[in-house]
């Protein structure tokens, strides 16, 4: 018993109240707040990972009570694993300059970083309960701080965010609806004691009935096609730094979230034989990242470009569970990673762009990239990444799904897999060619464009450093941390 | 007899299904946000019932040890899904807050709450 597991969970907590309360007289301590809030956190996920791999699980029982009648909290191998990308990703995010990632520094008292550690303690929560209906709570904790940041990027982000409130409070209520089910079938909330439960009910069609509701409420969130229609407007409109925590680990989270669903609280044969839960996401994934991928390509405007290039990518974890076999799951568990650092990185040197020079539409980059080399070298990383071109980290990812996809011989995955990359290809080397290849066309904004300051560049080039260490890494990211979770997998 | 008995004992569920249907159809149907927002009021509403309908049961009394009844766990409704719907209602609220405020923007950005006004608009600002 351990009390880690609360403590990534409690820094993000206070120091959203902190820093709430101090951005009422100077905005600079809500922003010092914030980052110390998230440095904290890092500390206690980075340790709670150490331990998880050299302890095992680590269980805390809030307030004292046991399990199953209080509600636990539980660092394993799976969720030490997302709560470290989570924290990771979310510091960068706080560090990278206001001015830049929220187009402009926010008005006194708006709490804006208040809601990333609201949307980052949301985020951590979902993956560190063991609890049914607290999972519930934090989802709707970090959907509402989500909603409230992407309105930042002004009035037509609004709408977008209203649209995405509506279907997102629809994916919550599903979710909640299928956890009344497994209720009142079970008696319980407790993951663990479901888990142990469920096994005699599972020809009981009001368990099938749970699953499929948490399974749509869950497709909702994470974007999955055809449930993606929220996911381009609200990303393309909200500022860099929320689009980034969005689409590199919001969505996710309910990745995680069906995933956990098939690995502990059902066993995965269920998913697999008894409901064709696996392949029907594994079918639908399929046809979202072609979609997204030709979307991303007649795409003019870069951040938009972005947005269904996150409904391809988020469609390979998709993917990844659909195969249900382990290298399957691996790739998908490892996309995750992978696509935090890309796609945050991708969106971060957005917002650099836009800053130093105004522009958003890629016809206009022409010249770009001789103009601020660093910056642009950190994009071709993440880009190149993207494609999945060996060693940047997204080629491992790739690689697992694809020998995931020859051992199950379902050979059309294959074939999506690697037309994907070469659409992906298309719609990022048309990008490079732009910046690099195409001369200037004497747009004024261009000429006077400049590198960004440090405080921009640190955090893009962070990431794209982390892209190629990921990459020579991954071997031990996986014998050591993905093998013991889909070792549950026949 | 067999179907009426049936009928009566799980009226509610019908009527808590038939809610959710209505909550849907506001939600995607309507065109008007504000009527979306309803609709979703009515959506959370009908799964809160559903879950207090869970908890009765027959001949149950309020969930605080009665000595006259003794500790039976039959005597006394559950009183966890209450607890949960509290919380539930809670978030509902805050959601519908949240969706108010934005609703204002919109209205005060758009001059219209009409989902198809508001796309032309916006079509329109950004030629």
């Amino acid at each position: 018993m351990s009390s880690l597991s609360v403590l990534i969970l409690a820094p993000l907590l206070l120091f959203c109240f902190i820093s709430t309360l101090v951005g009422i007289w100077r905005l600079r301590w809500a922003y010092a707040a914030a980052i110390t809030g998230m440095a904290l956190a890092l500390a206690a996920a980075g340790t709670g990972f150490y331990r998880v791999l050299s302890e095992g699980e680590l269980h805390h029982f809030l307030g004292g009570w046991p399990p199953p009648f209080g509600i636990e909290y539980v660092l394993d191998y799976l969720s030490a694993f997302m709560a470290v990308i989570i924290v990771f990703i979310g510091l960068i995010a706080v560090i990278y300059p206001p001015e830049a990632g929220l187009y402009h520094t926010p008005r006194r008292g708006i709490p804006a970083y208040g809601l990333v550690l609201l949307l980052i303690g949301g985020l951590v929560g979902v993956v560190i309960t063991g609890d049914l209906f607290n999972l519930f709570v934090f989802l709707e904790i970090y959907s509402l701080a989500s909603y409230a940041l992407i309105t930042l990027g002004g009035d037509r982000a609004v709408v977008a965010s209203f649209r995405y409130l509506i279907l997102g409070t629809i994916a919550g209520s599903f979710y909640l609806l299928g956890v009344g089910f497994i209720y009142f079938s079970t008696g319980t909330l407790n993951m663990a004691d479901a888990a142990r439960l469920l096994p005699p009910l599972y020809g009981s069609p009001t368990i099938m009935a749970a699953v499929a509701l948490i399974v749509v409420g869950m497709g909702i969130k994470m974007a999955l096609f055809p449930l993606h229609v929220w996911l381009p407007d609200a990303h393309s409109y909200a500022p860099p730094v929320v689009a980034a925590i969005l689409a590199a680990i919001q969505i996710e989270v309910a990745g995680y979230v069906i995933v956990r669903f098939m690995l502990t609280i059902f066993q995965p044969q269920y998913f697999i034989d008894i409901l064709p839960v696996t392949t029907v996401i594994g079918w639908v994934a399929a046809a979202g990242i072609i979609f997204g991928s030709v979307m991303a390509i007649a795409q003019k405007d870069f951040k938009r470009m972005l947005a269904y290039s996150t409904v391809a990518q988020v469609a390979y974890i998709g993917l990844g569970i659909g195969l249900a076999n382990p290298l399957g799951l691996i790739g998908a568990l490892l996309h995750i990673l992978n696509h935090a650092f890309m796609k945050s990185c991708l969106f971060l040197v957005a917002g650099g762009i836009r800053y130093q020079t105004g522009l958003h539409a890629i016809p206009q980059f022409a010249g770009l990239g001789r103009k601020m080399p660093l910056m642009m070298t950190a994009f071709t990383v993440a880009a190149l990444s993207m494609v999945g071109i060996p060693p940047t980290a997204g080629f491992f990812s790739k690689w697992y799904l694809v020998l995931g996809g020859i051992e199950a011989s379902n050979w059309v995955f294959v074939a999506v897999i690697l037309a994907s990359s070469l659409l992906t290809a298309v719609y990022f080397f048309r990008m490079i060619e732009k910046l690099f290849a195409t001369p200037s066309e004497g747009d004024p904004a261009v000429e006077r464009a400049k590198e960004p300051p440090a405080r921009i560049l640190g955090p893009i080039l962070t990431l794209a450093t982390g892209i190629i260490v990921l990459g020579l890494i991954n071997a031990l990211i996986v014998s050591y941390v993905l093998q013991p979770v889909v070792a549950l997998l026949p | 007899m067999v179907a009426i008995d049936l009928f009566l004992s799980r009226y509610v569920y019908l009527m808590i299904v038939i809610l959710l249907a209505i909550g849907l159809y506001g939600m995607l149907g309507k065109r008007n946000l504000l009527k979306k927002l309803i609709g979703m009021n009515i959506f959370q509403t009908a799964i809160f019932l559903f879950f207090i309908e869970g908890a009765t049961k027959a001949g149950g009394t309020v969930p605080v040890i009665d000595e006259s009844l003794g500790m039976e766990a039959a005597k006394y409704i559950n009183p966890l899904p209450h607890v949960l719907i509290l919380t539930g209602i809670v978030v509902g609220l805050s959601l519908t807050g949240v969706a108010l405020a934005f609703l204002l923007r919109i209205y005060r950005a758009y001059k219209t709450l009409d989902d198809r006004d508001i796309m032309a608009n916006m079509k329109e600002s950004s030629e």
